[in-house]
C-alpha cells in the first residue's frame, strides 16, 4: 500500500514536471519574437518545418546536391532548430540559389514538405537583406535581365535578355559563336517582339512594388 | 473544333519548331488552335525566384484574357509555361486573398474557369480519337521519351498517375511506331534555367541524361519541354566536352515525331531547326504495314 501510494506520488510529480517542461518549451516558442526567418517563412509559404523528420529523401534526389554547399535536408534542420547566426547563414549560402526547383524533393517528401517553395521564400529573403553568395551573382543577373526584359516587352526575346545579362555580367564572350547560326535557323528575333498592351506589364509590375513597400 | 493556345516565349523564339509542329499535327487531324490574343510571359523560372506576387499576376494576366475572350480550354505545350499557369490558378483558387489581391494587380476579373491542358492531355483528347486514320509511317527506332521536371511535377499539377514513372509519351510514341526503352533518367532534370548562367551544371545534367539514353541504345530523345530541348540540342557541343565523348542522338518534340508517323514533312515540321543533325531519326521510318 504504502510502495503503492510513493509510486502514485512520483508519478504525479513526474507528470507534474513532464507538463512543467512542455510548458516552457511552448513558452518560450512563444515568447520568441514573431519575425524570426523561420516564422515568417511558415507564414508566407504555409510549410510547418517542424513536419520534417530528416529522412534526407529531398538531398538524396536532389539533382545538385553535391554542388550545395548546405544540403536540402540541411535547410529545413536549421530552420528548425534556429541556433543562433541561422538566418544569415542560410540566406547568404549558395544553395538556395543553386536549387532548379525541379520538385523532386517535394514529390517524393513523406510529409509533402514544399521545400521548392521555401527556396523561393529564401532567394527573396536574400535579396532584400541584401545577403546574396557572391557565387550566386550571375543566377541573379540572370533573374533580374529577364524580369527587366518581360517588364519592358511584356514578352521574352532572346537577344535582348542575351544582351542584358552581358551588360550586367560583363561576360561577353560567352555563346557569341552560337549567335549566326541561331539566326540562320529562324531562331532568334533581333526585334523585339512586344505585346500590344505593354503598358498593362509595366503596371503590374508597379502595383506589385508598390504593395510591397506598403508591406514593410 | 477550335482549343485555345497559349504558345509562351520559347515557341516564337528558340523552339519555334515546337509550335509549327504542334500546328502541322492539329492541322492534319482538324483541329484549329485559336491563340490567346496579347498574351504575355508567364514569368519563368526568374519570377518565381525573385518575386511570389509577381509569379502569380503574370500568368493570371494571361488567363485573365483567355477568359475574356471566351477560351473553355487551352493548351500550353510549354512544360515550364503549363507549370506556371496551373501553380498560378492553383493558387490564386485556393485563397480569396490572393484572388483578390491579384485582380487589383491585373486589373481584370479573374474567375478561373479556363480549362488548362498539358500537350498529354491535348494529344490524347483531340488527337488520340482521329489519329489512327492519319498514321501512315512507321517511326521503326528505339525512343528514349524525357519528361523532364515539370511535364513530372508536382503531380498535383501535370496530373500524371506516375511521377516517378509516367508513361504517357510512350504511349504516344507507341503509336507512332517506335519502340519506347526503358531508362532511368526520364524524369531527371536537365539543368532548365541555368543555360546561360551555370552552363557547366547544364551541360553536367544534361550530359548524364544522354549517357543514358545512349548506353541504352536510343536512336532519338522525345521531349516535350523546350528548355530540356535547347539544353539536350543546342548545348551539345558543351555537353560533348563534359563527357568527353561524341553523342550525335538527335532531340525532337513529341509533335516532331508524331508529325513524321503522319507523314508530314521534316521541313514542314521544323525538323532543320535543330543543332543535332535529325537525318538518323528520320532515316528509320518504314511505311505502315496495312
Amino acid at each position: 500500500m504504502i510502495i503503492c501510494s510513493i509510486q502514485l506520488i512520483f508519478f504525479c510529480i513526474k507528470r507534474q514536471l513532464n507538463r512543467f517542461n512542455i510548458e516552457i518549451v511552448h513558452e518560450s516558442i512563444e515568447t520568441k519574437p514573431g519575425n524570426s526567418l523561420k516564422s515568417r517563412l511558415e507564414e508566407s509559404v504555409g510549410v510547418i518545418v517542424s513536419h520534417c523528420y530528416q529522412c534526407g529523401k529531398c538531398t538524396a534526389g536532389c539533382p545538385l546536391n553535391e554542388d550545395m554547399d548546405i544540403k536540402p535536408n540541411q535547410v529545413l534542420r536549421m530552420l528548425q532548430a534556429e541556433l543562433p547566426g541561422y538566418e544569415d547563414k542560410l540566406l547568404s549560402s549558395l544553395s538556395i540559389w543553386l536549387c532548379l526547383a525541379c520538385d523532386t524533393c517535394y514529390s517524393r517528401c513523406p510529409q509533402e514538405v514544399k521545400l521548392s517553395q521555401v527556396m523561393d521564400f529564401l532567394r527573396q529573403e536574400s535579396v532584400r537583406q541584401n545577403k546574396v553568395n557572391p557565387k550566386a551573382k550571375d543566377i541573379l543577373s540572370f533573374h533580374k535581365a529577364f524580369l527587366e526584359t518581360i517588364e519592358k516587352n511584356g514578352k521574352l526575346n532572346e537577344v535582348w535578355l542575351t544582351l542584358n545579362y552581358k551588360l550586367k555580367t560583363l561576360n561577353m564572350i560567352q555563346d557569341v559563336q552560337k549567335a549566326p547560326s541561331m539566326f540562320f535557323k529562324g531562331k532568334l528575333n533581333p526585334i523585339p517582339s512586344r505585346i500590344q498592351h505593354v503598358k498593362e506589364m509595366e503596371k503590374i509590375f508597379q502595383r506589385i512594388s508598390e504593395n510591397e513597400g506598403g508591406d514593410k | 473544333m477550335k482549343v485555345g493556345f497559349y504558345p509562351g516565349c520559347s515557341l516564337e523564339g528558340s523552339s519555334k519548331e515546337y509550335s509549327k509542329s504542334l500546328f502541322a499535327v492539329s492541322e492534319k487531324c482538324g483541329i484549329t488552335l485559336e491563340e490567346i490574343k496579347d498574351w504575355s510571359c508567364c514569368g519563368a523560372s526568374a519570377a518565381h525566384s525573385l518575386n511570389h506576387d509577381l509569379s502569380i499576376a503574370l500568368p493570371a494576366r494571361t488567363l485573365a484574357l483567355a477568359e475574356k475572350q471566351g477560351l473553355s480550354e487551352i493548351v500550353i505545350p510549354c512544360a515550364a509555361c503549363y507549370g506556371r499557369l496551373a501553380a498560378s490558378q492553383q493558387a490564386i483558387l485556393n485563397d480569396k486573398a490572393i484572388l483578390e489581391k491579384t485582380e487589383k494587380y491585373i486589373d481584370m476579373a479573374f474567375t478561373g474557369n479556363v480549362q488548362l491542358l498539358t500537350v498529354f492531355e491535348f494529344l490524347q483528347k483531340y488527337i488520340f480519337p482521329v489519329a489512327d486514320q492519319y498514321i501512315v509511317d512507321k517511326l521503326n527506332q528505339k525512343t528514349a521519351c524525357y519528361y523532364g521536371c515539370l511535364l513530372a511535377r508536382p503531380k498535383d499539377l501535370t496530373k500524371l498517375e506516375r511521377p516517378e514513372n509516367p508513361m504517357e509519351m510512350e504511349k504516344v510514341m507507341e503509336k507512332a511506331g517506335a519502340t519506347p526503352i526503358d531508362w532511368a533518367f526520364k524524369t531527371e532534370c536537365c539543368g532548365a534555367g541555368f543555360s546561360m548562367s551555370r552552363t557547366d551544371l547544364v551541360a553536367k545534367l544534361s550530359g548524364r541524361i544522354l549517357e543514358d539514353a545512349a548506353e541504352r541504345g536510343a536512336d532519338s530523345i522525345i521531349v516535350a519541354c523546350p528548355m530540356c530541348h535547347s539544353n539536350l540540342d543546342l548545348r551539345r557541343p558543351e555537353i560533348k566536352k563534359q563527357l568527353k565523348k561524341d553523342i550525335n542522338i538527335p532531340v525532337l518534340f513529341i509533335t516532331q515525331a508524331l508529325g513524321l508517323s503522319m507523314g508530314i514533312s521534316a521541313k514542314e515540321l521544323g525538323l532543320d531547326k535543330h543543332f543535332v543533325p535529325t537525318g538518323k531519326a528520320v532515316s528509320c521510318i518504314v511505311k505502315k504495314e496495312a
